[in-house]
């Protein structure tokens, strides 16, 4: 487990510290766990069920508070007011209002910071166009397929531009064909905004496609374990996914991720 | 990002409109052809029996009485009629106001919901007579009766309602940093507005049964009293047809009110809840 030095004059974005989180009912969520991400890395978080990814990305994101340890994202504590519209956050299910249109949820985030309605509409429809979803802007959540309301989930996420996009299992409901789909979408979105993405997934083929770097957490505490930089060249597509780079990537995090699993009670 | 596919939606298809028409012209034909059958059945067996018309009437009987009687019967009919809407909509607004507080707060839920509870399950024929005497004004002491027992529906719709929002979606709301005002227009009020409309229609039906068990109880006193009274009076006098005719009145007005709350529920819900989305196929 060695740290991925930072290059020269590389900021980091995220700056986690020492980090701790215990729930009220004792469970030791995550322990000790220290990271940095600099702007621009696509860091996946892989590990078992129940190692705390879901967790961190709660407490960088500010939606959890942190128990010991401090996280900085661009220089600030996560949840305050500067950091509001910096982040997006795409969760496991779509989670879309049933009760609005495909335009009203991607402008949710623009209401609720008090974005004029001329420019939220140009900035919707910017985002909706952006996941290929122009055409639906009128159509409610429950006409939509699996993969068009993860789309849309997306295009919400980054409706306020954010410069690090959250993602906790975001395919994991979906079949192979729209998953593989859509994470070229997320690599591309990712190339030609210049974010900074967090994505956390149970799949080593995910992670390693996806990522320039994978972070692997094991469980009981949660902790980080290896951090893995991966030399696969971007952009990545189906000709990377034949290489024997992408096959050595893959061997490496699989062991990497074989090694959390011996300590894991089967029975649980 | 060329790459992406645009769908476009579903052209409308013209065999689906045409069976979506007729499927609404046959939801109003069945049932008033249905009714129409059963009057037809009923007017022919009591001319076919000769039963006398102070035990059953015949719908023509009971039609004539309506019109003959048709001033009084109205007059009667409007007082039901706004005492019943009265009560709804107080239980509306007490039901919501006291459903928000209860959502706001478990320490004021778990102080004041005995007391809802308390209300609710005392059959209001019980709690009439004592309200009759309490409050000098007859119209409000049946207001409060028929407010009793309309308003629990709501109050624990709307508090369950309110408490409904799918946790993700709070989190959305979190970390776009919502204001408190914000959280309950755009999250927590939709959310509610499946278990609200709900409760309005349990309650619509409750206002009338409340309004017309505690004019039973206010007896035929008093001049300008409802159709209740009616009934009761017509049954004193032996006017049997009459009191059918209150009765045809009284199921008029639930009918009404059961409509038009279904009618609403399905204007504010039809294009996203389940309860009141049409399936297809
Ligand atoms: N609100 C909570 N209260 C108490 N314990 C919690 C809470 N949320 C999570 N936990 C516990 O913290 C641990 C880590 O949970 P977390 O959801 O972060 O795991 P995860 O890595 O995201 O798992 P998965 O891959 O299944 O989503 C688990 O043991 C879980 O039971
Ligand atoms: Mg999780």
């Amino acid at each position: 487990m060695t740290p991925i030095p930072a290059p020269e004059g590389d900021t980091p974005l995220i700056d986690m510290r020492n980090v701790d989180k215990r729930f009220g009912n004792g469970t030791v969520a995550v322990r000790d766990m220290s990271l940095t991400i600099r702007q621009g890395e696509f860091v996946s978080f892989l590990g078992p069920s129940g190692c705390g990814k879901s967790t961190a990305l709660k407490m960088i994101s500010g939606l959890l508070s942190v128990s010991a340890g401090t996280i900085t994202v661009n220089g600030h504590r996560p949840g305050e007011s500067t950091t509001g519209s910096d982040i997006g956050f795409v969760f496991q299910e779509a989670t879309l209002m049933p009760w609005a249109t495909v335009f009203e949820n991607v402008n949710l985030p623009l209401k609720l910071q008090g974005v004029s309605k001329a420019e939220a509409r140009t900035r919707v429809e910017e985002a909706l166009s952006m996941v290929g979803l122009a055409n639906f802007a009128k159509s409610y959540p429950r006409e939509l397929s699996g993969g068009m309301k993860m789309r849309v989930s997306i295009a919400r996420a980054m409706v306020t531009k954010p410069k690090l996009l959250l993602m906790d299992e975001p395919f994991a409901a979906l079949d192979e064909m729209s998953r593989t789909k859509l994470n070229d979408e997320v690599l591309s979105l990712w190339k030609s905004l210049g974010l900074t993405v967090i994505f956390v997934t149970h799949s080593v083929f995910e992670s390693v496609y996806l990522s320039s770097r994978v972070t692997v957490m094991a469980a009981r505490p949660g902790r980080v374990v290896h951090d893995i930089a991966l030399s696969g060249r971007y952009p990545r597509n189906a000709a990377y996914r034949m290489s024997p780079e992408y096959a050595e990537s893959c061997r490496s995090v699989s062991t990497a991720l074989e090694g959390t699993m011996d300590h894991v009670d089967l029975n649980h | 990002m060329s790459t992406l596919t645009t769908e476009s939606p579903a052209a409308q298809l013209d065999p689906r409109i045409i069976r979506e028409r007729r499927e609404q012209r046959l939801r109003y034909i069945l049932p008033l052809a249905a009714i129409t059958f059963a009057l037809g059945v009923w007017e022919f067996l009591v001319w076919y029996n000769d039963v006398p018309h102070y035990l059953i009437p015949a719908p023509s009987l009971i039609a004539k009485t309506l019109v003959t009687d048709g001033a009084s019967l109205m007059q009667s009919a409007m007082f039901t009629v706004k005492l019943t809407l009265m009560a709804l909509a107080l239980a509306i607004v007490g039901g919501v106001v006291l459903g928000m507080l209860f959502a706001l707060s478990r320490p004021i839920e778990m102080s004041l919901f005995p007391f809802a509870v308390i209300l609710q399950v005392t059959p209001v024929v019980a709690i009439a007579p004592l309200i009759l005497i309490y409050v000098s004004n007859t119209f409000a002491a049946l207001l409060i009766c028929a407010w009793i027992v309309a308003f629990f529906p709501i109050l624990s719709n709307t508090a369950i309602g309110l408490r409904s929002a799918d946790h993700n979606l709070r989190d959305m709301f979190r970390l776009y940093q919502a204001t408190p005002w914000q959280r309950l227009r755009y999250l927590l009020i939709p959310t509610a507005l499946p278990y609200f409309m709900a409760a309005l229609k349990i309650a619509g039906g409750l206002a009338l049964i409340g309004a017309v068990v505690a004019e039973f109880v206010a007896g035929t006193a008093g001049q300008n009293t409802g159709l209740a009274s009616r009934i009761l009076e017509s049954s004193f006098r032996n006017e049997i047809p009459r009191m059918f005719a209150a009765l045809f009145l009284v199921s008029v007005l639930g009918v009404s009110i059961f409509l038009s709350t279904a009618w609403l529920s399905r204007a504010v819900l039809g294009h996203w809840h389940e309860s009141e989305i049409k399936r297809e196929g």
